[in-house]
């Protein structure tokens, strides 16, 4: 086993990967991610998206953000050799929804924002609600595990560089 | 940030090891062992530990209990005096402005420029009070899962650490490459593959 910094600075791109597939299976198969939670209605992109561009040893980040941001801009710096490093997401099922944003390098979750739950008003309410929340998480949290290790499965597969990438690719050009 | 409040951070981490029977006696412990101490009128400037959730101010995990349903809830405290380092510069320049006049000497040495200083501190250090930072912690034993609420580099690891001293059990964070070593369905082969990834070039 790699030390953990080591292998958390050497292998973040694995993360940023997995968010730059989210957009593009988002972007053109959303049905897919019926095989991974058939409960789900949509699973989309929310208010911001964050890309780097790391080629020729420059950085430079683009930022997209805003309720109704267009993200030609993303899909440019993709051209450009982006990926992204951060992604705000929406995610509905059963008439209700989580928002939340990933960073890649660590698939941390942040800004996670569940269905509303009821008042606390006793101590036997509190327990309830820590309840009813880790409930909640536990629906956000294993989406993304499920897809990370589904990508994961594509990534380490001969798919990923015969049909994966050039599908990526026509998106990314059309 | 806590469990209840609207918008959370969590960082996912793997338990590695199990704990004595009885669970909740080793459990309850280890949180003893390790509460967090008060240092406000001490001449501490930092003090971590564990303490109750939503009651984080007390430290008695027998009135405030630690297991609900079939999570371990608790928070992780971290108390920080700050002191703005030009007012440590104006007290310590007044001490040593007495010292030179009461020896009436033209110079300090430098030890015993160190000892002026370190003396306001420790005097400041008593008259401030400590700075409280609340992160709670869910802890799933059965599944050896663990959600910390904070994606803070420093809480995360002062967490590792602690919960390691407490316990006795290691906490591996996860992020993708721990993802894929230890909580992935990936086989033996696809995760040697995996440590032998190149980054992808997407662009033509």
């Amino acid at each position: 086993m790699l030390d953990v910094a080591v292998a958390y600075n050497r292998y973040k791109f694995i993360g940023n990967e997995f968010l730059t597939w989210l957009w593009f299976t988002i972007d053109t198969n959303p049905r897919f991610f019926k095989s991974v939670d058939e409960s789900i209605t949509s699973l989309n992109i929310g208010n911001r998206i964050v890309l780097e561009n790391s080629i020729n040893d420059a950085s430079e980040i683009i930022t997209i953000k805003g309720d109704d941001a267009g993200l030609e801009e993303g899909l440019l710096s993709l051209r450009k050799g982006a990926v992204v490093i951060e992604i705000n997401l929406s995610y509905i099922k059963e008439n209700q929804e989580w928002k939340f944003t990933l960073k890649g390098e660590s698939l941390s979750f942040s800004g996670l924002k569940v269905p509303e739950t009821g008042p606390v008003d006793t101590k036997e309410d509190i327990e309830g609600m820590v309840l009813e929340r880790a409930y909640l998480y536990e629906k956000a949290i294993d989406l993304v595990n499920s897809l990370f290790n589904f990508f994961l499965k594509l990534r380490s597969s001969v798919q990923w560089n015969q049909t994966t990438i050039p599908k990526i690719k026509k998106w990314i050009q059309a | 940030m806590g469990i209840l409040s609207s918008s959370i951070s969590i960082t996912q981490y793997r338990v590695e090891g199990k704990l004595q029977e009885p669970i909740l006696e080793a459990i309850g412990k280890g949180l003893k062992k390790h509460a967090v101490e008060e240092i406000d009128n001490e001449s501490s400037d930092k003090a971590i530990g564990w303490t109750c959730f939503n009651d984080p101010f007390i430290t008695d995990f027998n009135r405030s209990p630690f297991l609900i349903g079939t999570h371990f809830v608790f928070s992780m405290r971290i108390d920080k005096k700050s002191i703005p380092p030009k007012v440590v510069q104006k007290h310590t320049t007044l001490e040593m402005k007495k010292r030179l006049e009461k020896s009436g000497r033209d110079f300090l040495s430098n030890t015993e420029k160190k000892e002026i200083k370190d003396h306001v501190l420790h005097v400041l250090n008593l008259r401030i009070p400590a700075t409280p930072n609340i992160y709670d912690l869910l802890w799933n034993y059965e599944s050896n899962t663990l959600w910390f609420f904070s994606n803070l580099k420093d809480a995360n690891e002062e967490l590792e650490t602690l919960f390691s001293k407490s316990f006795k059990l290691k906490l591996i964070r996860l992020f993708p490459y721990t993802m894929a070593t230890f909580t992935s369905p990936l086989s033996d082969m696809e995760k040697d593959a995996i440590s032998k990834f190149i980054p992808t070039r997407f662009m033509e």
